[in-house]
């Protein structure tokens, strides 16, 4: 008698596998992680001593007393606010910039109907995952050479690293949206042009506009610290001043980017709450 | 219900019935770009200056071919190893600041607030263990990082240390968010009948929850690997301080590789976070 065999009524009860069996996925596991814990830790030649030495000690709270006071003179507090003005419109310009790209490149990531061949989807998910695998910071630093140190090559690399984010979002999105009011335009036999801007996008819009607004959220803490490798906003007056060892004036900036964080966490909390009520 | 009845169209609007509405917006979003472009500024047309064209293609002209000298490879090996390490180092000391500031948070946890509303001294206890995990997470861990090169030197330790506070703070927040929002009627069973807290956490709250703990944990490893590797921006080591070195020297075949090595870095910590996640259900 072939074909599968019929499954008991009670599934046989089946007791974990014992300690140190070939079986014992957990007890393998566990033991791989504190392998890589102690070899980390081992490997790593962390200076405790020099740390947790009365003399850090020293230099920690010498380091942090210089910080007061901080520089509150007002033409210091504009160039701050200058600065935060930039950072925010770098995070929001390179997310919108995002989330065309994104777009862009999400169509041919997509298998948009059952009979669509997709040549590119393989290839444009490869450049996706190639864009969203390097940190903003490190196209901030590539992108210096060629745009010059400012804001605007600190916008590209947010508009960068998101496209990347938001093209495999954007792609899962549109895949997964319900294929009903596309086909039903798509055997009148409209374009697939027509057929996207009014059957697919209405449906997914809703999501799109919220991956878009998660990310900006993102993008405006990211963007507080991209300038350090000099690619403007408060990042780049951050390391500025410090380098100078202005510790008063750092102070502020520290003071500014918290804020700056503090207010758009609590935003996007009353936002939530205010749209999932 | 209105009386009057339009009369059937005849044929199809030829014209887009929402044009008007649609160029409002398109008018709108261009009315906010223009300050946010003059903000940033924003000129594309930087990039096809033909002494920035050539600058970009000199360098890009470098990155083949490859720099596969032996010697090479294993500084890069090495320095992968130390990203790895550092950010696994980095987590576990989270952990170590985390899990203690959870227990201290988490409101399930509450004796007096079995029997009504917590108490004035525990309610006050916790919220103050909750803001210092919010200060911990809001300040970003490249600043840490600035902040503990100059303390303790350029190397890992700063990197660890910053990689561990940040984290610290953001894994004690969610875990606390996860705690709470399971399910805690086991956990309340316990602590009423007389068990412990730490028996109540042990027996009730994490056999509920360990599986979205663990996941939720080894997504942030995966993240540490990504921020460790930017850390090494700003003198803690690993394979960001060696692509800096090499980008500074305009060093392409290695800027190359570095970066090849990084995508599959981040490609193999997505799998084994996603292998993972999907083996705990």
């Amino acid at each position: 008698m072939n074909g599968p065999k019929p499954r008991a009524a009670n599934q046989p009860y089946r007791l974990p596998p014992p300690l140190w069996h070939a079986r014992c996925k957990a007890c393998w596991f566990t033991t791989g992680l504190l392998v890589l814990v102690v070899a980390s830790f081992w490997s790593l030649d962390l200076q405790w001593a020099q740390f947790l030495s009365l003399e850090a000690a020293r230099s920690m709270g010498r380091f942090v007393a210089e910080f007061f006071p901080p520089d509150l003179s007002p033409e210091f507090l504009a160039k701050v606010g200058l600065g935060a003005w930039e950072t925010l419109a770098m995070s929001a310009l390179g997310t919108g910039l995002a989330a065309a790209l994104g777009l862009a490149l999400a169509l041919p990531a997509s298998r948009l109907h059952a009979a669509d061949r997709a040549w590119g989807r393989a290839p444009t998910r490869w450049l996706l995952n190639a864009l969203r695998s390097i940190p903003e910071l490190v196209w901030a630093a590539l992108l210096l050479i060629s745009a010059g140190l400012g804001p605007f090559a600190g916008t590209l690399a947010l508009a960068l690293h998101t496209s990347g984010v938001l093209g495999r979002l954007f792609a899962e999105a549109i895949e997964n949206a319900p294929p009903g009011p596309g086909d039903a335009l798509r055997v009148q036999g409209v374009g697939p042009l027509r057929v996207f801007l009014y059957a697919t996008l209405p449906q997914v819009l809703p999501q799109l506009l919220s991956y878009t607004l998660y990310r900006w959220e993102n993008n405006i803490r990211a963007a507080a610290v991209l300038g350090v490798v000099g690619a403007g906003g408060l990042g780049q007056l951050l390391s500025f001043h410090m380098g100078l060892f202005q510790m008063g004036k750092t102070a502020t900036i520290l003071g500014a980017m918290l804020l700056m964080v503090a207010v758009v966490d609590a935003g996007s909390h009353l936002a939530r709450r205010w749209l999932t009520r | 219900m209105s009386t009057t009845v339009r009369p059937m169209p005849t044929r199809a609007p030829t014209r887009d019935p929402a044009w008007l509405g649609r160029l409002f917006w398109i008018g709108a979003l261009l009315a906010v770009l223009w300050p946010l472009g003059v903000a940033t500024e924003f000129k594309p047309w930087i990039l096809l200056e033909p002494r920035n064209l050539q600058v970009t293609g000199t360098f890009l002209a470098t990155f083949w071919p490859l720099n596969t000298s032996g010697e090479f490879l294993w500084l890069v090996a090495r320095e992968t190893w130390r990203t790895i390490a550092m950010a696994t180092a980095g987590v576990t000391l989270a952990l170590v600041v985390a899990i203690p500031l959870t227990l201290l948070s988490t409101s399930v946890l509450s004796v007096s607030a079995l029997s009504g509303r917590m108490d004035r001294l525990p309610a006050l206890v916790r919220q103050l263990v909750r803001w210092t995990l919010i200060v911990l997470r809001s300040i970003p861990e490249l600043v840490w990082a600035l902040v503990f090169v100059r303390v303790v030197g350029l190397g890992p330790t700063a990197g660890v240390l910053a990689i561990a506070l940040t984290y610290g703070g953001m894994l004690g927040k969610v875990y606390g968010e996860i705690l709470e929002s399971g399910e805690t009627h086991p956990t309340h069973t316990l602590l009423r009948n007389g068990a412990g807290r730490l028996q109540a956490f042990f027996y009730g709250l994490l056999p509920n929850n360990a599986a979205e703990l663990t996941s939720y944990t080894v997504y942030r490893w995966e993240c540490a690997i990504r921020s460790s590797v930017v850390l090494g921006f700003v003198g803690a080591g690993g394979l960001g301080q060696q692509l800096d070195n090499s980008m500074k020297m305009f060093n392409g075949g290695e800027v190359a590789l570095m970066l090849l090595v990084f995508m599959a870095l981040v490609a193999l910590a997505d799998k084994v976070s996603s292998w993972l996640r999907r083996s705990l259900g």
